[in-house]
């Protein structure tokens, strides 16, 4: 002890105070301040995002549609590949060396220490080899993930194809995309989109300070499991769907199947088609630039966006709405001398079956009787005792009640309404509202200014087959383990047409099998009823259209087949009708072999060079002049309504 | 004065300060254990890992502290010299054949261990100093031991500078302590650089006018508790004045004199500018890892921050944040106060020591125990610059565990043998 002893407390109090100073700032930072943690958090943790399976696509029958199939990511981490044999890993995955420098440098642009894919979608094949090499290959690894599959190659146009988002739909999912997810663009991939795509789940996966992945944070209690997309049922019927699309090779159209009792969709074909595999895997961009290159327009979903007049079939709906509106009945009767004279004899508009003479409901279904429909047209339109414009509206209603002129409201993106001209258009046409039915006659037999698609001519169909109502056709029936259907798939809509009036038009359609158009495509115990129609094409040959329903009491499927640039409807698209009608029906074919043989070996696909085509069937054909010409202005001038058969032919041409 | 014990030779150490040191040594392992923990790589004695090798270093320090035990504390004293001698031969050996890590050139390998002089230097400094002030006979402490004692403390300082390691070269300056308690430094000056260090600091991180409104309103307190005696009121009112045109000065310089480098290293120091990546990363996920600590702690080897290198130096400089982290507040506080506990009982111990070498040398051991606690922990909650130092008995490595821990034990040697005591 000396005499600074006194000191000893100042260096004690000094000790004391440093302490306390220490214990307040850990107790500020440790307790006080939460953003420590918070930062911590953001250091270790990173959420890592566990993709869903995709729903599966299954058929009517539980037969499969559309899978999952797993693919490899190869992922490369830059800053760990070090010594790596390029050559080795480019000839296992079929890339060249600059291809190697390009991807990496893209990779270590992204960041050195995190993964980034280097290549996407390898097959299982092209892993099992890489797999070998892999363990030679440091910091390169595989991701697997899934990828649609389509086991049958069948119905793209309507399954549809998924793509990585687009900067759109990342905005527009308020943050739920985002970049490198997939969404369904077309089909119903894409209309079932938020269904299929499933949740999300989270994995909290933990990483080092070089962002290597350290293992899972709290043995996973804040992880969320992903949920795969739930499975669809498609009212599709696979075998019939095959058939179809067998039969319609070659040629540019539509088969359109309906089950009448609950508007189901048991064919949707649309030709050319092509295989939906070709929209997955590494050659996706390839195929979907030759797609869209294809003067065919193979990814063009013709059954709902191609819009057609419909010809003669039209007369179904005419015979229908004339009975309703009590402009003719069951017995009305009209001379046919062979053709309608209209205009005060300066039009002739030519019957195909020549000089008819009397001429009933029945029978004019039957035969396809123009006259009887020229007459029927011009007492709806001249006879109301009300003025024209105000009558032929009162005639579209009626067309829009039978779901012509709009969207049906199917499950698919892209439907088109098709056309059904308005009064107004006519009133502009003719300068003013003094026309009578003489200047848009050729409408009372689905020429003119009209646009149907074949979707909407097969929900005619099935319009008849239940006698004056249909369902919305649609293309799933049940979503999900409890199958479920949405609830505007069951609402029945009435079409305004009594039930009591189908009969002589159901009559008609029967004869016209049994003893009429539609007599070569017979199918031996079943009661069909059909029409044919063969639409007028001034650009080529006419497309050949036919629809029809069976059996005649308790339908079970109703039809619409229409085939571009074929010629005589009873020739080439009634068998195609009939063998889909038997086979579903019956699950075997009867027709004759030969002309099974003739349809399967046509071809209707245009040539390379535009030949003139030899007009075989021409019964049809002469029609006059000045209302066709009136009717295509029309359509060119409409042309963000709908698409005429002759524009599509434009872009064959 | 027979309690049992007493007479035999362990009965008259200081039991409790090898408890706290023994402490110290363990919580450091576990520590080192959980910082560099691998899960891959089990087995607490490999010696390819820290925590093996440090559980070797423990043992020999074991061995060496009670073999310091057993020599006779005169031969420390009579050797002090030499010692001081062979060191600063050391310290200048490693400029010549050390190896460089980390830019500083301060180890020199010996087999597969690297001895790091620095370390021993503090020993032999205080060993030196004890020995000279000690044999000063004049009572009244004077300017020119004042200058002596200076120079032994500054001669390792300058060699250590060369090496360039500031770190353990400022601890030597902790040594101003022992130069107070024996008369040579007055205690205004201590309090005067302490409030200048002080004032510095606050006056980089607030507003001049707020610290000198602070100042003001302090003094009054002081100065109207105070206000019978005139000669406080005038000194109260100096130290006021000279406070606010210092605060004005260091703004100044601050704002006008440094370069931006400069100004942007201490800018990070005090937290008033965020650089994650670049100079303030260590400070920044130091602080992130202690603060992520909570009240108590992520459990032991659960510490994500340290577990996957967030924290640079882990198990050396930074192992304060593997502490903060995994044991939290109430675990921090308990090693903080052990630390306080160990540095007031040197305090005790030194005061009852009856000769002056060993009074001066349990300064000495004391000051710079006192700096590393204050100034590692310190850097690691950001209230002092980043200076890597070693936090004593914890940090891993060689080196600095035996340096302390012969510093620690020749002081319990002495005062096992301190006159008074029986035997």
């Amino acid at each position: 002890m000396n005499s600074f002893f006194a000191r000893k407390y100042v260096i004690q109090g000094i000790f004391i105070a440093v302490t306390l100073i220490i214990i307040a700032r850990l107790f500020y930072i440790q307790i006080i301040d939460d953003s420590y943690l918070l930062s911590a958090n953001n250091n270790v943790l990173r959420k890592v995002v566990v993709y869903p399976a995709r729903g599966v696509v299954f058929d009517r029958n539980g037969e499969v549609l559309v899978q999952n199939e797993p693919v490899y990511d190869l992922l490369v981490t830059p800053i760990e590949a070090k010594d790596i044999d390029t050559v080795l890993l480019c000839n296992l995955i079929d890339i060249d060396v600059k291809g190697y420098e390009s991807r990496m440098k893209k990779a270590r642009s992204h960041s050195p220490y995190r993964a980034s894919i280097f290549e996407k979608q390898l097959s299982a094949t092209t892993y099992a080899k890489l797999q070998e090499h892999l363990y030679k290959l440091r910091g390169f690894y595989v991701q697997n993930r899934t990828v649609r599959s389509y086991p049958d190659s069948i119905a793209p146009q309507l399954l549809g194809y998924i793509q990585e988002v687009n900067d759109k739909n990342i905005e527009d999912s308020k943050g739920f995309y985002r970049p490198g997810d997939y969404i369904g663009a077309s089909g119903i991939e894409r209309s079932y989109e938020h269904l299929l795509r499933g949740q999300r789940g989270v994995k909290n996966q933990m990483v080092d300070a070089l962002n290597r992945p350290q293992g899972i944070f709290m043995e996973g209690k804040y992880d969320t499991l992903a949920i795969s997309g739930e499975g669809l049922i498609a009212t599709l019927d696979l075998k019939l769907q095959r058939l179809g699309e067998e039969l319609m090779k070659g040629k540019m159209g539509s088969i359109v199947a309906i089950e009448p009792s609950t508007g189901e969709i048991l064919s949707f074909v649309s030709a050319p088609s092509y295989d939906p595999n070709m929209m997955v895997g590494r050659q996706r961009g390839n195929n979907y630039m030759k797609l869209l290159d294809d003067q065919t327009k193979p990814m063009f979903i013709r059954p709902i966006q191609a819009s057609y007049p419909p010809g003669s079939i039209f007369k179904v709906v005419a015979a229908l709405t004339a009975q309703q509106a009590g402009v003719i009945d069951e017995h009305t009767v009209f001379n046919c001398p062979g053709g309608y004279s209209y205009g005060g004899g300066r039009g002739f508009m030519r019957c195909a079956g020549g000089v008819h003479g009397s001429m009933s409901l029945i029978r004019s279904i039957q035969t396809s009787c123009n006259t009887y429909y020229g007459h029927a047209y011009a007492r709806m339109i001249d006879s109301r005792g009300m003025p024209r414009p105000q009558a032929y509206d009162l005639w579209r209603d009626a067309m829009l009640k039978f779901g012509l002129g709009i969207k049906l409201g199917i499950d698919l993106p892209g439907e088109q309404p098709g056309l059904i001209a308005t009064s107004e258009y006519h009133t502009k046409r003719y300068g003013n509202d003094k026309w009578t039915s003489s200047f848009n006659i050729s409408q009372s037999i689905g020429q003119g200014a009209l646009g149907i698609t074949p979707l909407q001519m097969a929900n005619i169909v099935a319009i008849v087959a239940n006698r004056g109502f249909y369902y919305r056709p649609h293309l799933v029936k049940g979503i999900g383990e409890d199958r479920k259907v949405k609830p505007e798939f069951t609402e029945k809509i009435s079409a305004g047409v009594d039930a009591k009036y189908y009969e002589p038009v159901i009559e008609g359609m029967s004869r016209a099998v049994s003893q009429g158009t539609a007599r070569s495509v017979r199918i031996p115990d079943v009661e069909m009823c059909a029409k044919t129609g063969t639409v007028q094409n001034p650009h080529g040959e006419n497309h050949a259209v036919f629809f029809a329903f069976a059996p005649r009491e308790n339908p079970k499927i109703a039809i619409a087949v229409f085939v571009e640039n074929a010629g005589y409807g009873g020739t080439w698209a009634g068998p195609i009708a009939s063998m889909m009608i038997e086979k579903y029906l019956k699950d075997t074919i009867t027709l004759p072999k030969y002309i099974q043989d003739r349809i399967y070996n046509a071809n209707f696909l245009p040539k390379p060079k535009p030949t003139e085509v030899k007009q075989e069937d021409t019964k049809n054909k002469q029609q006059d002049k000045k209302v066709n010409t009136q009717a295509h202005v029309a359509t060119n001038e409409k042309k963000e309504y709908y698409v005429h058969h002759s524009q599509i032919r434009k872009y064959y041409e | 004065m027979n309690k049992l014990g007493e007479n035999s030779f362990f009965g008259r150490i200081d039991w409790l300060m090898v408890f706290v040191w023994l402490a110290l040594c363990i919580i450091g392992w576990f520590n080192i254990h959980a910082a560099v923990y691998d899960a891959a790589q089990p087995g607490l004695f490999n010696l390819a890992t820290n925590y093996g090798k440090q559980s070797l270093y423990i043992f020999t320090a074991l061995i060496i502290g009670f073999s310091i035990l057993i020599i006779d504390e005169k031969f420390f004293i009579s050797s002090a010299p030499i010692i001081y001698f062979i060191v600063i031969l050391l310290l200048i050996a490693v400029l010549i054949v050390g190896r460089n890590v980390g830019g500083n050139q301060a180890w020199i390998p010996i087999g597969s261990f690297r001895l790091q002089p620095s370390e021993f230097g503090k020993l032999a400094t205080c060993l030196l100093l004890a020995f000279y002030l000690s044999s000063q006979t004049n009572k009244n402490p004077d300017l020119k031991t004042l200058a002596i004692a200076s120079l032994i403390i500054l001669f390792p300082v300058a060699l250590v500078m060369l090496q360039p390691d500031t770190g353990s070269a400022l601890a030597f300056f902790a040594l101003i302590f022992v130069l107070y308690r024996e008369g040579y430094v007055g205690t205004n000056l201590l309090l005067l650089g302490g409030l200048a260090i002080i004032l510095f600091v606050l006056s980089l991180l607030f507003n001049q006018w707020a610290i000198i409104g602070t100042i003001a309103i302090i003094s009054i307190l002081f100065g109207y508790l105070l206000r019978k005696k005139r000669k406080y009121l005038i000194n109260i009112g100096i130290v006021f004045i000279a406070s606010s045109i210092y605060v004005l000065c260091v703004d100044f310089a601050y704002e006008h004199i440094l370069q931006s480098h400069q100004r942007n290293r201490i800018d990070i120091i005090l937290g008033k500018m965020d650089d994650p990546r670049g100079q303030g990363y260590n400070l920044n996920q130091s602080k992130i890892a202690i603060g992520s600590g909570q009240l108590f702690g992520k459990g032991y080897l659960q510490g994500t921050q340290t577990k996957y290198n967030f924290v640079p130096e882990q198990s050396t400089d930074f192992i304060f944040c593997t502490i903060g982290e995994e044991w939290g507040f109430i675990g921090s506080v308990i090693l903080v106060g052990l630390y306080l506990l160990l540095l007031l009982r040197l305090l005790h111990i030194a005061e009852r020591q009856r000769t002056a070498f060993a009074r001066i040398y349990a300064y000495g051991v004391a000051s710079i125990l006192f700096f590393h606690f204050f100034i590692n922990i310190g850097m690691t909650i950001g209230i002092v610059p980043v200076i890597g130092i070693p936090l004593p008995f914890i940090s891993y490595g060689g080196s600095s565990l035996w340096s302390f821990t012969i510093l620690l034990f020749i002081l319990l040697r002495f005062d096992s043998r301190r006159k008074g005591l029986n035997g």
